[in-house]
């Protein structure tokens, strides 16, 4: 069980290091779709369906997003860094982060024991046993999205909010035609 | 072992963030950083063989809360997916918009300074 996670889960490192090495942009693109789609198996192997659906859902959107964005434009091959002291030096910063990353993924706990096991009082305990009483709601997920922590899905739905403004006003067509017919006077 | 797997996922986009040339290049890494974070959250919930956290009717709710997966790290996940999808939207729409402005996504030739 754990050898075929950590099997998916080196297979989208895999997919993620061709992501970052390929100088074309659709392969980026296509290889991070496979990134995208290999976690979501992955998901379901870490017995989460809802994140796993959820997962397929965004990256089919994701990917869309991304593709209209890199057809129609240049996407020649651009060496990443010319230099080889640039690499270098990109290769010992991320060394650096990853030496300070190994020093706090040694204080990890054991594969396998969920946090929640730790502490005599925590929250997931109680949603886990009071979820379905207090709620009606079988799918403790959602219980604890849309009841439990519905202040937390608010302030998701006011982020989202926020980004689909920002990106509608950066996108928009009728200001600019309006700036330019302005400056035509 | 599992988590340096998770570890390495996050420093390959961290990589990509510091050498690539083209904006949307730099946007597809963090993208990666986003999915190695994700699946870190996932992975400290798991529990050894554990079962989703929907509730069975047919074992008694103590037997349930012993043998799930902790729903916590699932629900706040889900949030931070959708929010991602969110901000890879605002993160292209800029790509974008200095795409038709300078004719490339080359960040080395995105220098002048316009009003």
């Amino acid at each position: 069980m754990t050898e075929v996670l950590a099997l998916l889960i080196l297979l989208t490192v895999i997919a993620a290091i061709i992501t970052v090495l390929t100088s074309n942009l659709l392969y980026a693109v296509i290889s991070v779709g496979a990134v995208g789609f290999l976690l979501a198996i992955v998901y379901l192997f870490l017995a989460a369906p809802d994140v796993a659906i959820v997962q397929i859902g965004v990256e089919v959107v994701s990917l869309v997003i991304l593709i209209r964005a890199t057809l129609g434009r240049e996407v020649q091959q651009l060496k990443t860094v010319h230099a080889v002291v640039g690499v270098s030096f990109a290769v010992a910063f991320v060394a650096v982060i990853g030496l300070f990353g190994i020093q706090v993924f040694n204080q990890f706990p054991e594969f396998g024991i969920p946090v929640m096991e730790r502490f005599a009082d925590a929250p997931a305990l109680v949603y886990l046993q009071s979820g379905l009483a207090t709620t009606g709601a079988p799918n403790l997920v959602t219980a604890v999205l849309l009841d439990f922590r519905a202040w937390d899905t608010l302030g998701e739905a006011t982020v989202l909010f926020c980004a689909a403004l920002g990106t509608a006003v950066v996108l928009r067509r009728n200001a600019r035609i309006g700036r330019k017919k302005s400056e035509d006077k | 072992m599992i988590f340096s797997l998770c570890l390495l996922l996050i420093l390959i986009g961290l990589y990509g963030v510091v050498v690539s040339r083209q904006t949307l290049k730099i946007v597809i890494s963090l993208l990666i950083m986003n999915h190695g974070v994700h699946l870190l959250l996932l992975l400290i919930g798991y529990r050894e063989a554990g079962n989703p956290p929907i509730v069975d009717p047919a074992i008694s709710i103590a037997e349930f809360a012993a043998s799930s997966v902790d729903p916590l790290p699932q629900a706040l996940v889900l949030t931070a997916i959708v929010i991602g999808l969110g901000v890879l939207a605002l993160m292209v729409a800029f790509c974008v918009r200095l795409y038709e402005r300078y004719g490339t996504f080359d960040v080395t030739e995105i220098r002048r300074l316009r009003g």
